[in-house]
């Protein structure tokens, strides 16, 4: 699966992430030649066969609904970019 | 002081011959003196290493010392530290002092080990050579045009140049091993879900797992007793006690049936590695074992598969690095999407960002079933190869790479050549199972390590081979001396 | 051209969880910014979430209550998308495997008729945080209490058909999830909230017309005026000859119309897949079973019994079994004075009046059950009068006393002595010669109605303590005899 440059563009909205159109067409390559890579897993025939999300085919266990923890926002808060009166700030968001 | 093993250090302290406040000084001033040529730590952790190291020397004198017991290690620097920054080698987390500490290191803490730092790593775990560092690449010391492998370099790095007697690891599809291999060190990747991962900056969460990078299988066997155990903070800690890992390492090997997969020694393999392999394998043979040829017919399959679960899961993880709460954020956003998109393209390095975008695809609409979830049926393919394996066998040895420690450089260009070194260590994260490697040789002065699987939670079993191999082999005591102006 | 109007919900219900779906916080509405965050909630490198069986319990009991599939194995999936108010990047959800599969809902219209409305599905997922607009020299604020609160989202079929059913539909989930007691059912709080996806089509045309998603409506009222002003806007448009785009919309309630959000506009890919964080759920039938066994009293079937075990009419039982305070409240009334009537009177009455203008929940009534019940006896036992019994609720209301200890302070206690009723009514007999003259004059069966002017004046006389009935026989019999 070769991706154009648009794809790249796209792929990198969804993960917010800049790309500089210097940069497009070298992640668009390398990401193809890890594509064509990832590719070989198509010949194989999994018809029937279970997805392995994990290793022990393990279920969730359950916490007891209680309380556990106190308020450590001044911890938290002390290593955030930007706060102001208890809240984390960020560019004004539309709805 | 330097080259002890951590068994040494552990006897020396409570033999009185130094405190561990002498120990940890030392040890920091031989990173502080040394490491300059190796670039294995980012961080080196004086002051909170003192203080812990004053806590063993009384807890010592109380009576209460435990084997690690003011013993010096060194972290991986994805291992959140409280009050110690963790920055997983990234301009994202370069400021990140995180408030809490993994439930690793609160483990480790509590045996009463001290920890003098923060190693090296590549960036967000991502890598096999250690060469995608914010904080620079680091050199093997067993030659310094070497990597150290990746992405536990600078842990491996940090051991085998003597700066450290032990350091943690994490494991995603060869992370513990192959720098185990490259640096002549015993790592050992356990049964996922025996460490938890709590704390532990999330790479691949359905295939990360931790574990010890040291000299001997005795000093992993140790540390593991340490870092092992459920984890009620972890839903995927396995809810089982761990055993003592140190108490098979002396039994016999007689009768054990060693499997060789035909694909781990495939035209892939460079013959000099596959000599030290076959050597060692004959050696085992010699102390009991029965070899038997075996075959884990989907392993190829491990290579595209990882790259598309490791990425995917990779490409979420990594979308809580995004400038509002911790960490890197970019100057001056002009607004919400700029505040994101220039964050996370400003902290993250190229290969990191190359993987995010690779997940993320993976996941999108359309491509999620031809990818994620073929990927997913994959896995269940190599698990089951596995299962049938070890319903033959004990254990399944062959090379933890196809070659010994890569130059610097040679494969930074090209992603895909780097990913193909994983072929051998992929498969043992997509099953779960514990796997480890142990020094069995040396092609042209690089280290080259056997890979030792298991079956779940045979870790014990893993190290008691090891140990017993190391018994009649010196290949892990052996130090890179020659090569690096250390050795005073 | 005669329109029909689809509408299928989405409702938002907090589960009443006194800890976090996946960490240890505390979950309690109104306290200071981020306070009750923990590394989880907060999405802090390393952090890991554990589920809270509580929260699976609640969902399991709605599956039961809705009469719905269990999910025997279900998984938690990531959300993914970016947004300030959710710190880890993905909204951790249920997306192939949901924890409750088809179940189904009566709700009773307005013709007295009761229709069928189809449940999809009930997922479980976990809240997202607050972003707070007040300026921060032009940023916002962002609160991270709510995340990770657990909600359970049901989904409906597009089954209804008029703003008042979906009304309807909702007040019937309202009355299940406070009756199951997994939700406060706080909706000012935002404990339950709902997107109304709206469409509409020609009458008689089967294809679905293109909807419209109302986000986050959050009171009964509004969701009707929400839906309506939407309804007007899309005939609007199709009359005009223009078309109608898939899009989410914000209903403003001060201007009483919808608009598209903006925030939602920018096509999304979710990237939906099983969280690795957490493993599939697996519960078994003896699990279900037991829940199933425990499920208290539906509202259904208790407006059932209240029918056919305490002769409400279908009405006033609608009405008491809605939520599941209100029906306790009412019973606990009933066990007190024994007359389920006058209870229903007092309740749907005086007490939701009282309710409606002070704005408050049932649960937080100044009278209690015990305090009604005890004042409903009073009137049945003729200590007082109906109007002495609503100034005594208006004093009970402002916890000035207990029932007898008020009636006793301000003299409530009606006159039932026949001596003295006799005095007063002879008394306002010679007093009102003018309207004697007019009783006598009247045809006889207007004279029922003009016995009002001297009820009145004998209650005045009494000051209101006399009783009513005795003053009205005695009335009646003098009058007559004069005629």
């Amino acid at each position: 699966m070769a991706l154009e440059n648009a794809d790249i563009e796209n792929i990198a909205v969804l993960a917010r992430l800049q790309v500089p159109a210097t940069e497009t067409s070298d992640y668009a390559d390398s990401i193809s030649s890890i594509l064509a890579l990832v590719d070989q897993m198509q010949q194989v025939d999994t018809h029937g066969v279970e997805p392995l999300s994990n290793p022990h085919d393990a279920t969730q266990r359950l916490r007891a609904d209680e309380v556990t923890c106190d308020n450590q926002r001044e911890a938290f808060m002390a290593i955030a970019p930007a706060t102001e009166e208890g809240l984390y700030l960020v560019p004004k968001v539309i709805d | 002081m330097t080259n002890k093993t951590l068994i040494q250090i552990s006897n020396e302290l409570s033999a009185g011959q130094y405190s561990s406040r002498e120990i940890t000084q030392d040890i920091i001033a031989g990173i502080k003196t040394h490491d300059h040529q190796f670039n294995s730590f980012i961080t080196v952790s004086e002051e909170l290493a003192l203080e812990q190291a004053d806590a063993a020397d009384a807890r010592r004198a109380a009576g209460h010392a435990d084997l690690l017991t003011g013993v010096p290690f060194a972290h991986k620097d994805l291992f959140c530290t409280q009050g110690l920054r963790t920055t997983c080698a990234s301009k994202m987390l370069e400021d990140f002092i995180p408030p809490y500490e993994s439930t690793v290191g609160q483990r480790l803490l509590a045996t009463g080990a001290v920890c003098v730092g923060k190693t090296n790593m590549d960036e967000f775990a991502m890598g096999s050579s250690n060469e995608n560092s914010y904080f620079g690449a680091v050199k093997n010391p067993w030659d310094l045009n070497a990597v150290p492998g990746g992405s536990s370099g600078g842990s491996a790095a940090a051991v085998a140049a003597g700066l450290v007697p032990a350091a943690t690891g994490t494991d995603t599809g060869g992370s513990i091993r192959q720098p185990a291999s490259f640096c002549n060190l015993t790592g050992i990747k356990p049964t996922y879900g025996r460490v938890s991962r709590f704390g532990i900056v999330a790479y691949a969460s359905s295939l990360d797992q931790a574990g010890p990078m040291c000299t001997t299988a005795e000093d992993a066997a140790v540390m593991l007793n340490a870092m092992a155990g459920f984890d009620p903070q972890d839903s995927t800690s396995v809810q089982q006690d761990a055993p003592d890992f140190t108490a098979d390492l002396n039994q016999p090997l007689a009768g054990l049936k060693v499997g060789l997969p035909k694909e781990f020694f495939g035209s892939g393999l460079d013959p000099q590695v596959a000599d030290c392999i076959m050597a060692a394998v004959k050696q085992i043979e010699a102390l009991g074992a029965q070899i038997v040829d075996i075959s884990l017919p989907n392993l190829e399959l491990s290579i595209p598969a990882y790259y598309v679960i490791a990425p995917s899961e990779a490409s979420s993880n990594l979308s809580r690095f995004d400038g509002v709460r911790y960490g890197y954020r970019c100057d001056q956003p002009e607004d919400l999407m700029d505040l994101y998109c220039r964050t996370r393209a400003e902290g993250f390095g190229k290969e990191v960002k190359r993987r995010i975008m690779v997940g993320t695809y993976a996941l999108s609409e359309g491509y999620y079933d031809a990818y994620y979830v073929k990927a997913q049926r994959i896995r269940r393919l190599i698990k089951d190869d596995f299962a049938r394996a070890l319903a033959q066998v004990d254990v399944i040895m062959g090379p933890v790479a196809p070659t010994p420690a890569f130059d610097l450089g040679s494969n930074t260009k090209d992603p895909v050549a780097m990913y193909l070194e994983d072929i051998y260590t992929l498969s043992a994260n997509m099953a779960g199972i514990p796997a480890m490697s142990t020094p069995a040789g040396f092609v042209n002065g690089r280290p080259v390590g056997l890979h030792i699987m298991g079956n779940y939670f045979a870790e014990a079993k893993l190290l008691n081979i090891a140990h017993q191999y190391q018994q009649v082999t010196d290949w892990h005591l052996q130090t890179p001396t020659s090569n690096t102006e250390k050795g005073a | 051209m005669a329109w029909e109007i689809v509408i299928g919900l989405e409702i938002h219900v907090q589960l009443a969880t006194k800890s976090k779906l996946f960490s240890g916080a505390k979950v309690a509405f109104g306290a200071a910014p981020n306070t009750q965050t923990t590394l989880v909630d907060l999405g802090m490198p390393g952090a890991l979430p554990v589920f809270n069986e509580e929260a699976l319990r609640m969902a399991v009991t709605f599956g039961t209550a809705i009469d719905a599939e269990i999910g025997k194995h279900s998984v938690f999936a990531r959300k993914n998308y970016f947004y300030p108010d959710s710190p880890k990047g993905y909204q951790t959800s249920q997306m192939d495997h949901p924890i409750v599969g088809i179940g189904h809902l009566d709700i009773q219209l307005e013709d007295g008729s009761t229709k069928r409305i189809g449940v999809t599905r009930a997922h479980l997922e976990e809240d997202a945080g607050k972003s707070l607009h007040d300026d921060f020299d032009g940023m916002t604020g962002i609160d991270l209490n709510r995340s990770s609160t657990p909600l359970l989202e049901i989904v409906s079929e597009p089954d209804m058909r008029s703003a008042k059913e979906a009304v309807a539909y909702m007040r019937k989930m309202h009355a299940i999830v406070t009756t199951i007691g997994i939700s406060d059912g706080n909706m000012a709080e935002g404990s339950m909230r709902c997107d109304a996806n709206v469409s509409i089509r020609p009458k008689g045309q089967e294809k679905l017309g293109t909807r419209a998603e109302l986000k986050n409506i959050n009171s009964f009222r509004f969701i009707e005026r929400a839906i309506n002003v939407e309804v007007e806007r899309q005939i609007d448009i199709l009359e005009d000859g223009g078309k109608i785009a898939q899009e989410t919309r914000l209903y403003d309630a001060d201007k009483n119309e919808t608009r598209p959000m903006r925030s939602k506009e920018e096509a999304n890919d979710y990237r939906y897949f099983p969280c690795p964080d957490l493993l599939p759920i697996n519960i078994d039938d003896a699990y279900i079973d037991a829940i199933r066994k425990a499920l208290p009293e539906l509202p259904d079937q208790r407006s059932a019994r209240f029918v056919s075990q305490l002769s409400l009419s279908e009405y006033d039982a609608g009405v008491l079994s809605a939520s599941r305070a209100l029906a306790d409240y009412f019973e606990a009334v009933v066990a007190v004075c024994n007359d389920p009537k006058l209870s229903a009177n007092w309740v749907t009455g005086e007490l939701a009046k009282f309710l409606n203008q002070n704005n408050m929940e049932i649960n937080a009534a100044p009278v209690s059950a015990e305090q009604l019940g005890q004042l409903i006896s009073r009137i049945k036992d003729d200590t007082i009068n109906t109007k002495g019994a609503k100034t005594v609720f208006e004093e009970l209301w402002d916890q000035t006393g207990t029932v007898d200890g008020i009636i006793a302070d301000k003299g409530l206690k009606q006159v039932s002595d026949m001596g003295a009723i006799e005095a007063m009514v002879d008394d306002v007999i010679a007093a009102s010669p003018k309207q004697v003259q007019q009783y006598r004059d009247a045809e006889v069966e207007k004279r029922g109605k003009m016995l009002g002017f001297f009820m009145g004046q004998v209650m005045k006389a009494s000051k209101g303590s006399a009783n009513p009935g005795q003053v009205n026989g005695l009335l009646k019999k003098k009058l007559d005899a004069l005629c």
